[in-house]
């Protein structure tokens, strides 16, 4: 995983400096004009969001429960990054709904959830930070409550009449949208990961630093 | 609890080191002193034996190994901390009644009562904690660490403030657990009543042992000699 | 299973003996409790009344704000003599003194809530006899959900340095879908055409997570306090 960052990261940067040409190429939606084109950014923003949730809440888990302590470093990472992708999430969104709904916000369970979301995250990387020592332990355990929200989010839309697009949406869509939406997934994704396996990776080293730190004046 | 084996424990905080390589052994019927400028980790030490604190490295071995559960292994250890563990909104009474039901004592009120009476605080077992002395208060809760008859009884400074009479009182109490075979760990800074209590001593400094020795005079020597 | 609902009794039966004894959780939390909704109400009022949907919010905000500091409290009195580390030191279960700690804050918050919940009817003209029982459902899961969460998370900050800012911080962004769901129920309670069908949605859901939430919480509890 390590060796695939640095051709991940090359790749993804490559596709998003195409991205806009191709995202230009796009036919434009019936109604809303140019500014739908952020749906290209929004959509994998949203789902990395989500799936970074998950992989903090997985992490935290095999950290909290399975005593794994390589665990912790995979679930800071990803509470960073799903900081990172939700306010991307929640910056596209609005500039979406001000053109589609006329209002920059409703308060609908979607964007509701995925706001808690966010400062969820916030929550956990403030308790990390501020907690004093053992605080990778407490912000494990209210990861796993943090997580707990992800299925309700993705379901919400589907349970409740809601403006937000249905989640059924995605796979409807026509070929010359549909070609955009998954190179800017694919770019999204790549460099998802790429920074991932690098935070996760300096977080492992800071910890094997610590141990030779520790262990330098054992007899 | 016949022995206690502490092997090559540490516990570190981030970048600080509070105890690293720690190793001895004790049996029933020993008073264990841990000695030591402050700062030492003779707390950090006894609330790792107390299983509050999980070692870094290194492991503790309570006895046989006959016990595996980490409850039990609870229920053979009694604790008498720096800040006593008692609720100064309840009475004697109270306190020492809510201990032993946690501690699923059988026939809580007459065991109750006979630590009241050890304790001396038979007539002021209806008195709130909060209204009580040090002294008295250090009874209680040391008759609080005894009430399920611990193995292994951790005392953390428990002489602080104590007037003549009450460490008088302690240290026969300490005598007594010994004389009934109980295993007796305690870290402290009176070196007077730690000299001719003491079957062994343990001097720590920057959470390292520097010395452990047997014997029962000259322990203002060996502790000067240990430590600097 | 004796053992566990023995252990929990008797923790919350020594912090209700607690509690009786000083009250000083119970009349602050009260107090604050009535600020709160009195805050709000003049943050409202307009022209001398309060508009219409307003009781089910204010009402679930002050057992929120209320509920917090409570909790808060409740764990500060176990910091004095480090009691919580007796606690966590008895070969006791250690998810059975989570429980004990929940009942008390419980009963705790439904003195609150009996004493908040006419107020929010008087101020505010709210058919709080209408539905009797559904109303104590309603107000019953959702206390309960937010406490099950609040219990655990001021239990781990217990020893955290900046915790009366940090439970809030925390406890909010978790157990607000669990506020709306009170929120919601109580209004389609309140409002001038009751929808006893909704309000019936919203405590079905309640029970559903609170669960969720109340399982996990006691899983959760031993890995998060023992160091």
């Amino acid at each position: 995983m390590r060796k695939l960052t640095t051709p991940f990261i090359a790749l993804s940067a490559a596709m998003l400096l195409a991205a806009p040409w191709i995202i230009n190429a796009a036919p434009y939606e019936s109604t809303m004009g140019l500014v739908q084109k952020v749906f290209y950014f929004h959509f994998p923003s949203a789902i990395l969001f989500l799936v970074s949730s998950v992989i903090c809440g997985i992490h935290s888990f095999r950290f909290l429960f399975l005593k794994r302590q390589s665990a912790d470093a995979w679930a800071l990472s990803a509470a960073e990054l799903g900081l990172l992708f939700g306010a991307l999430t929640l910056v596209t969104g609005p500039l979406w709904a001000r053109k589609a709904w006329g209002v920059w916000w409703v308060w609908d369970p979607r964007l509701t959830s995925s706001l808690l979301l966010f400062l969820i995250f916030a929550a956990y990387l403030m308790l990390r930070q501020y907690g004093g020592p053992g605080s990778d332990r407490l912000a494990a355990g209210m990861a796993l409550f943090g997580m707990l929200n992800v299925p309700f989010i993705y379901v919400s839309v589907n349970v409740w009449r809601t403006l937000h697009p249905m989640t059924s949406v995605v796979p409807t869509l026509p070929t010359d949208m549909g070609i955009p939406l998954w190179f800017c997934f694919t770019a999204f994704t790549m460099l998802f990961i790429a920074l991932l396996t690098l935070r996760a990776t300096l977080e492992h080293q800071r910890a094997r630093v610590e141990a030779l730190y520790l262990a330098e004046d054992e007899g | 609890m016949q022995r206690l084996t502490v092997t090559d424990v540490a516990r570190h905080y981030g970048r600080r080191k509070a105890l690293s390589q720690i190793n001895f052994t004790c049996d029933a019927g020993e008073i264990v002193g841990l000695l030591g400028p402050n700062g030492a980790g003779k707390s950090t030490l006894l609330n790792i034996l107390a299983t509050l604190l999980t070692a870094s490295k290194g492991r503790v071995e309570y006895g046989d190994g006959g016990a595996t559960t980490g409850a039990e292994v609870r229920g053979r250890i009694g604790m008498l901390g720096h800040d006593l563990f008692l609720y100064p909104e309840l009475t004697a009474r109270e306190n020492l009644t809510f201990f032993a039901r946690l501690y699923a004592v059988a026939d809580v009120p007459r065991v109750v009562a006979r630590a009241l009476e050890r304790a001396g605080l038979t007539d002021r077992a209806n008195d709130l904690v909060s209204g009580f002395s040090r002294g008295m208060r250090q009874r209680v809760a040391l008759e609080r660490a005894l009430l399920h008859e611990p193995q292994l009884i951790l005392l953390d400074e428990p002489f602080t403030g104590l007037d003549q009479a009450s460490t008088a009182a302690l240290v026969a109490r300490l005598r007594e657990r010994q004389r009934a075979g109980c295993l007796i760990v305690l870290a402290t800074h009176d070196l007077d009543v730690a000299e001719g209590l003491l079957s062994r001593a343990i001097y720590l400094r920057d959470g390292r042992m520097v010395g452990s020795d047997t014997g029962s005079e000259g322990l203002l020597d060996r502790y000067r000699r240990a430590i600097q | 299973m004796g053992a566990f609902f023995r252990v929990a009794w008797h923790v919350m039966r020594k912090d209700m003996t607690v509690e009786i004894r000083s009250r000083e959780i119970l009349f602050t939390t009260v107090l604050f409790a009535v600020s709160v909704v009195l805050i709000f109400s003049f943050a409202i009022v307009r022209e001398g009344r309060a508009p219409d949907d307003v009781a089910a919010g204010i009402l679930w905000v002050a057992i929120s704000f209320a509920g917090t500091l409570a909790m808060g409290r409740t764990f500060e009195r176990e910091r004095y003599n480090d009691t919580l580390r007796a606690l966590i030191l008895a070969p006791a279960d250690r998810p059975a003194i989570y429980m004990g700690k929940l009942l008390g804050l419980l009963l705790l918050m439904a003195l609150v809530e009996i004493i908040l919940l006419p107020l929010v009817g008087l101020l505010f003209s709210a058919p709080i006899f209408a539905y009797p029982i559904m109303l104590s459902m309603l107000l019953a899961a959702g206390t309960l959900g937010f406490a099950a969460v609040g219990t655990l998370f001021a239990a781990m900050l217990v020893r955290v340095r900046s915790r009366d800012t940090l439970l809030p911080v925390l406890l909010y962004p978790i157990t607000i879908p669990v506020m709306i769901a009170g929120v919601r129920g109580t209004a389609a309670l309140f409002q001038a055409a009751p929808d006893e069908p909704m309000a019936r949605f919203w405590i079905g859901l309640l029970v559903f997570w609170d669960a969720i939430f109340v399982t996990l919480a006691l899983w959760t509890f031993e890995p998060v306090m023992t160091e």
